[in-house]
């Protein structure tokens, strides 16, 4: 389609205002990561390096951030496993029940996250007797970025050519083989793009995790929560944003070249 | 003071294998009193609210965790919570061996057989403790002591000395006059906030025969749900967390509502405000520490109670949260030298003035026989039916 | 292949693997059920009975001394849902949030994915992608926080409008449908922006050559073929809007929604069925929604 120029103006402008307005709390959030004002007064009074100084200075945070990484992992590990597994089921078989399967990925993301929560702290206590912990928190995690692998992995495999499965069966390989060796370097990309999802809505999730965190297990937004309702502690709570987008970059980076380079 | 993450995870693992029987089943001594101390069990979990226990965590000159750690050998973990029915169902699953809890909470507790009596004898700091603070309806049921204290303070009233003329001295401002200052009011956002209606109508209509904000019939609940209601039209935002209403303050969006001392005092100094104590009064709370009647680390918890009301541990913690210590003796340890004054600690007069929070019970508190009051349940359900 | 010196050798060799390879390679079916084993068992078991449970609990009430969940079966809670004003009240106020909140941040979403996919070069797109991408790694909370910082009487909307003689909605309902449709838009733009990529250039180039203007080629061509992806992002918005109860705390002045009601009946009043019974409004709204969208393929492109 040959775009007008005009469309192009205004498309380009209507894609910078939407940036501009998504950025715009980032900067506040970053200008009060500076300012010397506990309350983040607007506009801010002076400026300071102290609360920088203070957040790599805190075990709590560092803690924190710790136990985020590793719920994090975990989830995305058992999501990729899962996800793996089910996008194979559903793309290459014909059965009974696909479709309730496929809804039933979907739900614990589709359902609202409060809805999700209670009903498994509901499940894990009451039902189970089990006590809260680090594990339930990976459980709960996993079980709502199932769905990102999945479909990740599934649109992959909607794509990708047969032939050089069934060729990889023919001379003989194993179905374990031809797994490794055909189907996994297929959907690597999908894997990287639907585990990256998957640790970022593990690492920022708030709400299941209230619900389902033992006591001791504190995750970085629990911290920044409880952080929230201290006095004088809410600049240091803009450190770690600041701090988790900039190195978020990296990942990012790698994650959107990869994939470009599989597309091409 | 942690266990190691890989550590953790195992025994999360551990924990999460094993039923239910196992881990609430042993080490219940149910409503019996401890008659003497044993050795300390190494671990202690607590419950509480933010900067209660410190352990250097959060900002490494804030820490009396680490001493009573170091003295005592019991390694603390520390969840703090956000609002007292948040600590309640947290304590509930039977995994804390103390918590510090306000008294909207602590008869739930108690009714619930979640906390112990206890022998305070074995807590020689509770001898100091200031006597208007003890055997209270909040901290004591049938003569036994179940909490000792942490620190008190009141629900003061704050307002903008620009905006809010001629200077307050009732909380009329915020109930029968806040539409002069409509959609500038503020109100903590809890049910226990309906005592500070009823407060109000007890000294204001006296009629409707009120004699303690937390014991209300069917009828006098009703009446403070008309006057919650005919505010909650000038209310701008309810608060629930400091910064929430610091900000709020600071940036002219809430004139005049409820507030604490911390709060007064975290605001900067071109934010005109000013907080008092109204003439009727106000509420308050008298936070209380207690053991889990399910622990297993019973000596370590009696040391920490014991702990947290020794002077010097007193004054670092309540000074830290912005309340007044519960000892004359932790004064001279406060970092400001004014810090006792400013919350007039040990003010026995000021003290009398504040109705501490405690939990509605169907049985009235006021000692009337012939009506049934309403229950914390009811207030819940009461105050969702006010915000709408 | 022939690289590959390990795949031929297990042609011959018959190790356990091999069998239980060549078994599998033989039976579809024992295969399908090995593939599904693993993840239907943990939804089922995890999350299926989870909710299943749930649903039961609205059915039981508390015990008015200890504040234990009792099994006793009632209906009280379910009739309140429906008897109750309140409830109503709230709901119809979350849903009208939820709706708002998902149009505009489809209409937010288009313009910049279709810029993204049909108009940037491979450099910007990725920059763009990236850029769009990295505000989900700044904390749900405090981005909440920094909104309410610009939100105030003296914050930078205030600012912004004073000069046109407009004044900033301030902490309420329309702050926080701002503020929520702030933080679910990336997730909108995504699958939008999946689905765009997929439209092949060619078909648009044959489009115009038919002579068809760049709004028709974009109603008749690209809209039907990305209408999946949009609905899979309103799922998203619509979804994530429909149980928060944070941010309406936050930039929402004195209001509640749904998802503040579900909060309070397990934390304030500690009475899970009720909390349960509530939780039934979302849960029956989502599927609604999601069986309404299921013929469009939506859900494969979350």
């Amino acid at each position: 389609m040959r775009i007008s120029r005009s469309a192009t103006i205004i498309l380009g402008f209507i894609s910078s205002l939407v940036l501009a307005v998504i950025y715009l709390p980032l900067v506040i959030v970053f200008i009060n990561s500076f300012n010397k004002s506990m309350n983040m007064e607007w506009p801010p009074p002076g400026f300071t390096l102290n609360w920088w100084v203070r957040a790599f200075g805190s075990g709590g945070l560092i803690a924190a951030l710790g136990t985020s990484v590793v719920i994090a992992l975990c989830a995305s590990l058992v999501a990729l496993v899962l996800g793996t597994l089910l996008a194979l089921a559903l793309s290459r078989y014909k059965f009974f029940g696909k479709e309730s399967i496929g809804l039933m990925v979907i739900l614990p993301i589709a359902l609202p996250g409060i809805v999700t929560g209670l009903a498994l702290n509901n499940a894990f206590r009451t039902v189970l007797g089990l006590q809260l912990s680090m594990a339930t928190v990976i459980i709960a995690h996993a079980t709502f970025c199932i769905v990102t692998v999945y479909n990740n992995v599934l649109a992959r495999l909607s794509r990708t050519n047969r032939n050089l499965e069934d060729a990889s069966a023919d001379l003989g390989a194993g179905i374990f083989t031809t797994f490794r060796l055909i189907t996994l370097p297929q959907i690597g990309s999908a894997l990287i793009a639907g585990g990256l999802l998957a640790f970022a809505l593990s690492f920022d999730e708030i709400i299941v995790t209230t619900f389902t965190a033992g006591a001791g297990v504190e995750t970085l937004p629990i911290w920044i929560l409880n952080n929230m309702f201290r006095p004088g502690k809410a600049p240091v709570v803009d450190v770690v944003a600041v701090t988790t987008v900039l190195i978020s970059v990296i990942p990012l980076y790698f994650a959107q070249k990869l994939s470009r380079d599989d597309a091409k | 003071m942690k266990l190691s993450k890989a550590k953790g995870l195992v025994v999360a693992v551990a924990v999460s294998l094993a039923l239910a029987g196992c881990s609430s089943g042993s080490g219940n001594n149910g409503g019996t009193m401890l008659d003497k101390l044993g050795a300390n069990e190494k671990t202690l979990t607590l419950l509480g609210w933010p900067g209660y226990a410190e352990d250097g965590s959060t900002d490494k000159t804030v820490d009396w965790v680490t001493p009573f750690e170091k003295e005592t050998g019991c390694q603390v973990t520390f969840k703090p919570y956000g609002t007292s029915d948040e600590a309640l169902s947290l304590f509930k699953t039977g995994q804390y061996d103390a918590i510090a809890a306000s008294g909207d909470a602590t008869l739930r507790l108690v009714a619930g057989g979640y906390v112990q009596p206890l022998n305070t004898a074995l807590i020689p700091s509770y001898a100091n403790v200031y006597s208007f603070l003890k055997n209270r309806a909040w901290n004591t049921v049938d003569k036994k002591s179940y909490g000792v204290p942490h620190g008190y303070g009141a629900n003061l009233l704050m307002y903008n000395t620009d905006v809010v003329k001629p200077a307050p001295t009732s909380w009329s401002v915020v109930f029968d006059g806040a539409s002069a200052y409509k959609g500038k009011v503020t109100a903590y956002d809890s049910p226990i906030y309906i005592a500070d209606a009823a407060l109000y109508l007890m000294k204001h209509k006296p009629e409707l025969g009120i004699t303690n904000p937390y014991s209300l019939d069917k009828d006098q609940l009703a009446e403070a749900v008309d006057l919650l209601k005919a505010q909650r039209a000038n209310v701008g935002e309810y608060w629930s967390d400091y910064l929430k209403s610091i900000q709020s303050f600071e940036t002219g969006n809430t004139v005049v509502g409820t507030t604490w001392q911390v709060i007064k005092n975290s605001m900067s100094t071109k934010s005109h405000t000013e907080a008092i104590l109204p003439t009727e009064g106000a509420t308050g709370w008298s936070d209380s520490w207690m053991i889990s009647s399910s622990t297993k680390h019973v000596n370590c918890a009696y040391k920490w109670l014991d702990y947290i009301d020794s002077p010097k541990a007193n004054a670092a913690a309540t000074e830290y949260f912005g309340e007044a210590p519960v000892t004359q003796d932790a004064c001279q340890y406060a970092s400001d030298k004014a810090f006792c004054d400013t919350y007039h600690a040990g003010d026995e007069a000021y003290a009398a003035q504040i109705w501490y929070w405690t939990t509605p019970i169907s049985t009235c508190l006021d000692g009337r026989k012939d009506v049934k009051c309403t229950d914390y349940a009811a207030w819940t359900k009461a105050w969702q039916d006010i915000k709408g | 292949m022939t690289k590959n010196p390990s795949v031929a050798g297990a042609a011959i060799a018959v190790t356990p693997a091999r069998r239980v390879s060549s078994y599998l390679y033989n039976h579809a079916k024992a295969r399908l059920q090995l593939l599904l084993a693993a993840p239907v068992l943990w939804l089922a078991l995890v999350y299926i009975a989870a909710l299943l449970m749930l649903l039961v609990t609205a059915f039981w009430t508390v015990d008015e001394f200890t504040g234990n969940t009792k099994v006793a079966w009632n209906l009280d809670n379910i009739v309140s849902l429906f008897t109750d004003s309140l409830y109503s009240s709230v709901t119809l106020r979350t849903i009208g949030i939820a709706l708002g909140v998902t149009l505009v941040d489809i209409a937010l979403a288009l313009p910049i994915a279709f810029f993204m996919s049909k108009v940037a070069g491979p450099k910007l797109r990725n920059i763009l992608a990236i850029s769009v991408l990295l505000p989900l790694w700044a904390s749900y909370l405090v981005k909440a926080y920094a909104w309410r910082s610009v939100l105030s009487n003296k914050g930078v909307l205030q600012w912004l409008l004073e000069p046109l003689g407009l004044n900033t909605p301030g902490y309420s309902l329309w702050g926080a449908a701002i503020t929520l449709g702030y933080m679910w838009l990336p997730y909108v733009i995504l699958p939008i922006y999946g689905g765009l990529e997929k439209v092949p250039g060619n078909m648009l180039e044959a489009s115009s050559d038919l002579g068809a203007k760049t709004f028709t080629t974009v109603r008749r061509v690209i809209f039907p073929m990305i209408l999946p992806s949009i609905i899979a992002g309103s799922i998203f918005a619509f979804s994530l809007t429909l149980g928060d109860y944070i941010t309406i705390n936050i930039v929402g002045g004195p209001n509640q929604m749904l998802g503040n009601l579900i909060y309070t009946n397990v934390g304030t009043a500690n009475n899970l069925p009720m909390a349960a019974a509530l939780a039934l409004i979302p849960i029956a709204i989502m599927f609604a929604y999601l069986g309404s969208v299921r013929r469009t393929g939506a859900l494969n492109n979350l």
